[in-house]
């Protein structure tokens, strides 16, 4: 097993007050005539992080991650990097690289000339580029490839050339976009990895764009989930996965069961929901803030049902249904069960034994979960 | 299928036949007229319809002799206006493909970073004098720059100068003559080149450190080089044999080898010797063209 994602961080930041951010994001809005690309965000990422900005297209990311880079002015807000405004501060004098999505490289330039642009912009000696030149690619593992055009190398690559080229600086402040979106899923999950003990090695903050929610979980220390230009919630993996805070957070992060209800009982230590799409009640096992008589909708991941053909014990969190589908992925199989109010709820099941006794179509099932396994939200 | 059946019987597919027919062109209307102009360039001047002597004669009954008259060409390089007529005309062609890549340039990068919208205007706008004739044109710079032309005029009644400027007929105008009528030849294939541009490059650029300008330089230049490069020879190598424009705006004094070629020609009926200087032309102009070919090769491969 690879270190656990964001290792570099080690003491998790965000949860201490004192700690210094070290890029800032305050109240930046960008406009492009009415239409609210970025609208009103703040964020605060910290020393060595891998926070990725995660959502669908069009969501404001990708316009985010430009402003950090300083492709594009903040109609209103700030943003500080290691405490320096850097409203007005021209891309080519932010202590920040870019890898961008498309990479970016310079056809006309070989691997060698294209990691070392960045040093020679800077006026760094001969001497020092080449070592730092030959160490970038030999980290990257493209020493044999220096003398190549881009055009002669292969997508994983090119994406390695643009990673090195973006991180020859030494940058405090890596902003990656989509950085993994070209590459074929094997070789992207293997990038992922090498992409961790890189920034690991390296000590540089990551900020990553990425549509895809299993490379940001893979990838990130912290997770932004955005919406129409809104950061939803900011958390770690798990957090963001286990605690969602919105039904859209609960639906874009993984595969989930919702179920809308009414709060019939709300006490400090438990609620009990109705809810006729379920056909029956849902007991949570922690009190939630909200309004009574209020519409609530309560998720439960797929992971967390227990499908079995005898009947479970107790009234609450149990439903019966037919099977309708099953999808057999090799380590687990996905189950589809039709609820007699028409709802489908999916169960997926990890096929632990090779000669299981396999539940079939159209089998009548019972379904249940532990109290603790829902999570309540009120939006 | 009847057709086909029938050619095929002498030995000639479709196929075979679509190849054939640009051939077929070429040869009729390039490779016939240059062996006629190669060969009066090898005749001598005669008083005779056409004015040349033939190459061929019949000396007695059973032979047939060749007579190669190389003097033409000898004539070319020891009379000093040719070569300087030469030279000039290269210097001339040299110069105003300088000025079309100063002035082209810029336009061609606007049109390529201009709105999609805007830019079929901008390019309507570059073609648009094609819809004119040359001849045309021309002689409406001669009323914009003659002494009491539209631009006299102007400085004139706004107090400026006080005697007209002598524009027409000088160096001045031919230039501004050649740079006008070939300046869409530069601009088109230079645009064609940096539409296919992509300008994240120079984001990526100015993300490792870059100013704006440095970026231009740096990416923007080297990768529009074939652009610049096709352009100019589309520029320079017509602009070399040029006769109407340095006729019509450059005055008497205007030494192009296309003026002398068309005086040969017409003015002194000397064939031949107009011929010698249209090989030695076409002889020069060789190596430009195939510069030229193996660039638009290059850039249809992709490869830069």
């Amino acid at each position: 097993m690879a270190t656990p994602a964001g290792a570099a961080v080690k003491a998790a930041p965000w949860r201490d007050p004192n700690a210094k951010p070290y890029v800032q994001i305050e109240r930046v809005t960008k406009a492009f005539g009415d239409f609210k690309a970025v609208d009103d965000i703040s964020l605060k990422i910290y020393q060595g992080e891998i926070f990725c900005l995660l959502g669908a297209s069009g969501c404001g990311k990708t316009t985010l991650l430009r402003m950090l880079g300083g492709f594009e002015t903040p109609t209103s807000g700030r943003i500080l990097i290691d405490g320096e405004d850097m409203t007005g501060v021209p891309p080519y004098e932010r202590p920040v690289n870019m890898m961008f999505q498309s990479y970016a490289l310079f056809p006309h330039m070989n691997v060698e000339q294209n990691v070392a642009f960045g040093l020679k912009q800077d006026r760094v000696p001969k001497a020092e580029i080449n070592e730092r030149v030959a160490s970038m690619l030999e980290l990257v593992k493209l020493g044999d490839f220096a003398k190549r055009k881009p055009h002669q190398l292969s997508g994983g690559q090119r994406q390695r050339v643009a990673l090195a080229r973006s991180l020859v600086k030494r940058p405090k402040l890596l902003l990656l976009d989509e950085p993994l979106g070209a590459l074929d899923k094997k070789l992207r999950e293997h990038t992922q990895f090498e992409l961790i003990s890189i920034q690991d090695k390296l000590g540089v903050t990551f900020v990553v764009v990425t549509h895809d929610q299993e490379e940001a979980m893979t990838l990130a220390s912290r997770i932004g989930v955005m919406n129409q230009g809104e950061i939803v919630q900011a958390g770690t993996p798990s957090e963001i996965y286990e605690f969602p805070s919105t039904k859209f957070v609960a639906d874009f992060i993984g595969s989930v069961n919702i179920f809308e209800g009414k709060l019939i009982e709300d006490e400090p230590e438990y609620v009990r929901i109705g809810s006729p799409e379920l056909g029956g009640t849902i007991y949570v096992s922690h009190g939630i803030s909200a309004a009574p008589e209020a519409t609530v909708w309560a998720a439960v991941r797929p992971e967390k049902v227990f499908m079995t053909t005898a009947p479970p014990e107790g009234t609450d969190n149990v439903a019966r249904g037919a099977v309708q589908d099953i999808a057999y992925l090799g380590d687990l199989s996905i189950y589809l069960v039709r609820l007699p109010t028409g709802k489908i709820v999916r169960v997926t099941q990890p096929n632990t034994s090779r000669h299981a006794e396999a539940i079939t179509w159209d089998q009548q099932v019972y379904l249940s979960w532990d109290s603790t396994s829902p999570v309540v939200v009120t939006r | 299928m009847r057709h086909t059946a029938f050619l095929e019987r002498f030995g000639v597919s479709g196929r075979g036949l679509v190849v054939a027919l640009p051939y077929l062109w070429l040869l009729l209307f390039f490779v016939v007229p240059f062996v006629i102009v190669l060969k009066i360039s090898f005749a001598d001047v005669d008083l005779a319809i056409p004015p040349y002597t033939s190459l061929l004669q019949w000396e007695g009954a059973n032979e047939l002799s060749i007579r190669l008259n190389f003097n033409n060409y000898a004539f070319l390089f020891t009379n000093e206006l040719y070569i300087k007529a030469l030279l000039n005309s290269l210097l001339v062609a040299f110069v105003s493909t300088l000025f079309c890549i100063v002035i082209g340039y810029p336009m061609a990068y606007g049109i390529a970073r201009a709105r999609p919208k805007t830019r079929n205007i901008l390019l309507l706008l570059v073609i648009l004098p094609f819809w004119t004739s040359l001849l045309l044109r021309v002689y409406a710079w001669i009323g914009l720059l003659k002494a009491n032309g539209v631009i006299n005029n102007a400085l004139m009644s706004l107090g400026l100068i006080h005697e007209p400027l002598a524009m027409l007929y000088t160096p001045f105008a031919m230039y501004v003559g050649i740079v006008y009528s070939y300046l869409p030849f530069f601009i088109l294939p230079l645009y064609a080149n940096l539409e296919k541009m992509d300008w994240q490059l120079l984001e990526a650029a100015e993300d490792l450190g870059c100013r704006p300008w440095q970026a231009f330089y740096k990416i923007t230049l080297p990768l529009s080089r074939n652009g610049i490069l096709a352009g100019s020879m589309l520029v320079f190598i017509p602009a070399v044999g040029e006769f109407v424009i340095p006729a019509l705006l450059g005055g008497p004094n205007a030494l192009m080898i296309g003026r002398i070629l068309w005086d040969e020609f017409f003015s002194n009926r000397a064939w031949p010797v107009a011929s010698a200087v249209a090989i030695l032309l076409l002889l020069l102009l060789v190596p430009f063209m195939m510069w030229y070919q193996s660039i638009q090769a290059r850039e249809s491969a992709g490869a830069r």
